[in-house]
């Protein structure tokens, strides 16, 4: 038997496609519970990022947060989380919020703050006002960047998540703890694939998403 | 005998013992990963179409969540520290290989001509001149990659108590002593940010040519 084997009897297992513990199920959970802390770290991180980028303030206290931010054990969080705070949402979203937030934030502020300087002069040599000069040059010039750091949060948001499940929530971590308490291996192995391919398809989303809000001119000059 | 840092028998470790277990479990596999890179990020410098597939490839593994990887390699190498290490090594590259590559770049031409009339062959130019001056770049790549690592060292936990400071979450629920969990949390956290320290302080060692002020990043 090898890790293929073990998938294959897992997805061929009618038993695991309905109900509650079925994989539509918890794909949504996995799903509902990763959107909702990318939005909620995205509603943070965004406009704090833009705002320090572009008024180029602040560039140490967030190099701290970035440090502290990864320093942090985002299971150990969670873990503590659980323990102080017990079952629920709650405990989960923060943990999955404060991992989020900074690399949204940090990679955001080092993309405005680098974006070439010329453009944004000959914007406001034009008369545009701050908030064009910001949303009209500077947004689509660091998009690229931007959006590489909100794939790098949703990708350990869906990561951490699985690991959620240990703390009693949903989603398809539950197959990876659960088939590891029972010893059951097509579980563990089954559950390992579809958060791998949960994950792989993240990535495969944020492509298209860069493919098509990205300007083509930006694209080539990056 | 339940003071902050007395821990549980069941952990076979003292306070001090699951530190060292821990960095060795984190540390291990980022210098496999600076091993691994530094040739992988050379080719990509001397023939620049591979590197858009090695970023994809890296890119592609990092975001195979932690326990997925894990729980895969049992089957290969058990509930060992193995089993942590490898993908923890595979992450480290994502952000090593991409900082090798931009620090190699970025020596000016101006340089690597005048390391070639100085008569340095393309070995001794590559360790003497490119390296040093892609010190930088190399080690803020490090610390990236070295605070991910001690981080997610206590994932380990959920396959079979791996997971050094991490197993301590463990006791904590089991025993109902929060403060295991707290102990866990500020250590590693304390750890991450250590080590990022000690990078910071080899990087001004290895590069007394920089300036002190407005070279950090």
């Amino acid at each position: 038997m090898n890790v293929l084997d073990f998938a294959r009897a897992f997805f061929s297992d009618g038993a695991h496609w309905h109900g509650y513990d079925g994989i539509p199920t918890r794909f949504t959970e996995h799903l509902t519970f990763s959107v909702e802390a990318l939005l909620i770290a995205a509603a943070i991180g965004l406009p704090v990022g833009l705002l320090t980028g572009h008024y180029g303030r602040g560039g140490n206290v967030l190099a701290l947060i970035a440090t502290a931010g990864r320093a942090l054990p985002s299971f150990g969080l969670l873990v503590l989380m659980f323990i102080w705070s017990g079952f629920g949402t709650l405990p989960v979203m923060i943990p999955l919020v404060v991992l989020a937030v900074p690399p949204i934030l940090v990679t955001t502020y080092e993309a405005i703050r680098s974006v070439d300087p010329s453009p944004v002069d000959a914007a406001r040599g034009m008369g545009m006002p701050e908030t064009r000069v910001l949303f009209q040059v500077e947004v689509p010039v660091a998009l690229p960047l931007v959006l590489s750091g909100l794939r790098t949060a949703a990708i350990q948001i869906v990561s951490t998540a699985t690991i959620a499940a240990y703390v009693s929530l949903g989603g398809l971590g539950r197959y990876i703890i659960d088939g590891l308490y029972q010893k059951n291996y097509d579980k563990v192995v089954g559950g390992a694939t579809l958060v791998a391919g949960l994950a792989l398809a993240t990535l495969v989303v944020f492509w298209a998403l860069s493919r098509l809000t990205v300007s083509p001119g930006v694209r080539r000059s990056g | 005998m339940n003071g902050f840092f007395d821990l549980p028998s069941d952990l076979q470790h003292s306070y001090l013992g699951l530190v060292g277990l821990h960095l060795r479990e984190a540390l291990i596999p980022v210098l496999a990963g600076l091993i691994v890179s530094l040739p992988v990020a050379q080719l990509c410098v001397r023939f620049r179409w591979i590197y858009p597939p090695v970023l994809g490839i890296t890119t592609v593994l990092y975001a195979i969540p932690s326990l997925a990887f894990f729980v895969v390699l049992i089957d290969y190498f058990g509930q060992s520290e193995t089993t942590v290490m490898i993908p923890l090594a595979l992450y480290s590259l994502v952000v090593l290989v991409p900082a090798i590559v931009d620090g190699v770049r970025s020596v000016p031409p101006e340089t690597l001509a005048a390391a070639e009339a100085m008569g340095l062959g393309a070995v001794r130019r590559y360790f003497q001149v490119q390296l040093p001056i892609a010190v930088p770049a190399i080690i803020a790549g490090l610390r990236v990659a070295t605070v991910s690592s001690i981080s997610l060292v206590s994932v380990g936990m959920l396959i079979g108590n791996q997971g050094a400071l991490g197993n301590m979450l463990y006791d904590a629920q089991t025993y109902h002593r929060p403060a295991l969990a707290v102990n866990s949390v500020l250590t590693i956290a304390v750890l991450g940010i250590l080590a990022d320290a000690v990078l910071v302080l080899v990087r001004i060692l290895l590069t007394p040519w920089m300036p002190r002020k407005g070279a950090t990043r």
